[in-house]
């Protein structure tokens, strides 16, 4: 199977100069459809990889590609979720939904005229992540779990290809994290998107992922990597049996190992 | 229920208290009018003099105004100029601040050279005096957009346009109203500089006549209204902040 996120031997220096790398020799395949999660110590360059995989940073040397195409500037493909929901405060939820319709094409053309349509898929968008009705309420009027739910749909509005998070959960209470851990699955079982996914929680990266890639201390690289083998729809049940444990354990071992060696 | 009445009331119980203070003070240590009028006395001069301080006043609040507007336009163009571009931000910084410090009394002379003594010294130094705040507001509104929101729309192919019509200008806004609510007294201070020193009309022009006729009641009656016109215009920026900007208190109040 060919690769539908390709960083080969990427090299990332922020501002561009000589300074300390923020990644150095970064090497990571994911295939189309799949569920990656790349956890590591913090401060290991997780979201720099974020960055190069969306364009919105080039690497200093090395080759970033998605979709068989070499990554030059920002590619319209992705979504992108934050542990800061950062909606917008003088819009409604609603009204956050179609931002990225606004921006993006061809939406951005055929929004006027075909504002119902849009509305509406931003409504069933809404309800499938349990905020229906909640779309007429402004982002401050929703709790902290409600907003990052929002702002999951925000990201998934366009129909991307390729959904980038960025420790989306890392906020939340661990009732809500849970919870959200299960939108998330539904919504890439339903969509097929390809998903990466950043993050510190180890349970939640096994839960989750397909696949599971460790990160060194900076600057950072792939360290290991594991399949995750349990089938799917999986619930969260499975979080509690031996197996589960067994990988997290595994994982654990390999971030100790990161950190030591920093 | 009570409480909230004695909110309401408290901003005119302390004014009648502030000016019945002043006036118990002046009589107990007899102080001279023309040292400290006592309200009173004030009050008389501002039936007496109603006609000049009247087309005086309003002589005022036009200049005020249309320096005010002006420093609006130009704060506004300079501010997101300077908000969305670091390389202007860092060129016009020193030339900002350094022409914010220099005393906007010692510019009337020039425009005096420039254009004579009439209206346009007035608005021109209500202008300059008020228009540093609207800039760097304006500016501090653009720069400090989160990057997770430049991240989201960049990733989305937005232009620098994209982001500052969408997020950069709407974000802006409380800080451009804050920057309004000095700005207009700061206009005011301006436009009476003006008038004190290059006008025939305006209640600087007023106080100016009236102090060298000692006339010390005229000169507080026209500072009072001076004080009740400012409160008005800031009254007209509150209103207009409230139903542009209502979100940012609000959401502030929930807490984030």
């Amino acid at each position: 199977m060919t690769a539908f996120v390709e960083l080969n031997e990427v090299t990332h220096v922020y501002g561009g100069g000589d300074g300390p790398p923020a990644v150095e020799g970064l090497s990571l395949k994911v295939r189309e459809g799949e569920f990656a999660a790349i956890v590591g110590p913090s401060g290991c360059g997780k979201s720099t990889l974020m960055k190069l995989a969306t364009g919105l940073q080039k690497p200093k040397a090395g080759l970033v590609a998605v979709a068989g195409q070499r990554v030059a500037e920002p590619i319209k493909i992705t979504g992108m979720a934050f542990q800061n929901p950062v909606l917008l405060p003088w819009r409604t939820t609603l009204e956050n939904l179609l931002l990225p319709l606004e921006v993006v094409q061809p939406h951005r053309q055929r929004l006027r005229a075909n504002k119902a349509e849009y509305v509406a898929r931003a409504e069933a968008l809404l309800e499938k992540v349990g905020l229906k009705g909640m779309g007429a309420k402004y982002p401050w009027e929703l709790s902290g779990g409600m907003q990052q739910r929002a702002s999951l749909c925000r990201s998934l509005i366009h129909e991307p290809k390729l959904l980038m998070l960025d420790e989306p959960f890392g906020a939340l209470d661990a009732f809500t994290r849970e919870e959200l851990w299960c939108v998330i699955r539904d919504l890439q079982a339903e969509r097929a998107v390809t998903v990466i996914l950043v993050t510190h929680d180890l349970r939640e990266a096994v839960f989750l992922a397909d696949r599971v890639f460790c990160m060194s201390a900076r600057p950072g690289k792939i360290t290991a990597e594991r399949e995750i083998g349990f089938a799917r729809p999986r619930d969260l049940e499975i979080t509690y049996t031996p197996e589960f444990a067994e990988i997290v354990h595994e994982l654990r071992g390999h971030i100790r190992q990161a950190r030591a060696a920093a | 229920m009570k409480r909230s009445i004695w909110l309401r009331l408290a901003p005119y119980l302390f004014t009648l208290g502030f000016f019945a203070l002043w006036e118990a003070a002046c009589r107990a240590l007899s102080i001279s009018a023309f040292v400290l009028p006592p309200p009173s006395a004030i009050w008389t001069a501002l039936v007496q003099y109603q006609k000049p301080l009247y087309t005086n006043a309003f002589h005022t609040l036009w200049m005020t105004s249309a320096g005010f507007a002006l420093s609006i336009l130009f704060g506004l163009a300079v501010g997101l100029l300077v908000g969305s571009s670091r390389l202007l931000r860092a060129g016009l910084n020193p030339l900002l601040v350094g022409f914010n410090a220099i005393p906007k009394v010692a510019v009337v002379p020039i425009l005096v050279l420039w254009f004579g003594v009439g209206w346009l010294p007035p608005v021109l130094t209500a202008f300059v005096i008020s228009f540093f705040p609207i800039v760097v507001n304006v500016a501090t509104g653009l720069a400090t957009i989160e990057p997770e929101t430049e991240d989201v729309l960049k990733a989305l192919g937005a232009s620098r346009l994209d982001i500052m019509t969408k997020v950069g200008i709407p974000r802006s806004l409380p800080y451009f109203f804050g920057a309004l609510k000095v700005s207009i007294t700061l206009a005011y201070v301006g436009s009476v500089i003006g008038e004190q020193n290059a006008s025939n009309l305006g209640i600087g022009n007023l106080i100016t006549r009236a102090s060298a006729d000692f006339n010390v009641p005229l000169v507080f009656a026209a500072l009072i209204v001076l004080a009740v016109l400012g409160i008005f215009l800031v009254a007209v920026v509150d209103f207009v902040e409230n139903r542009m900007t209502g979100w940012a208190k609000r959401s502030q109040m929930a807490g984030g």
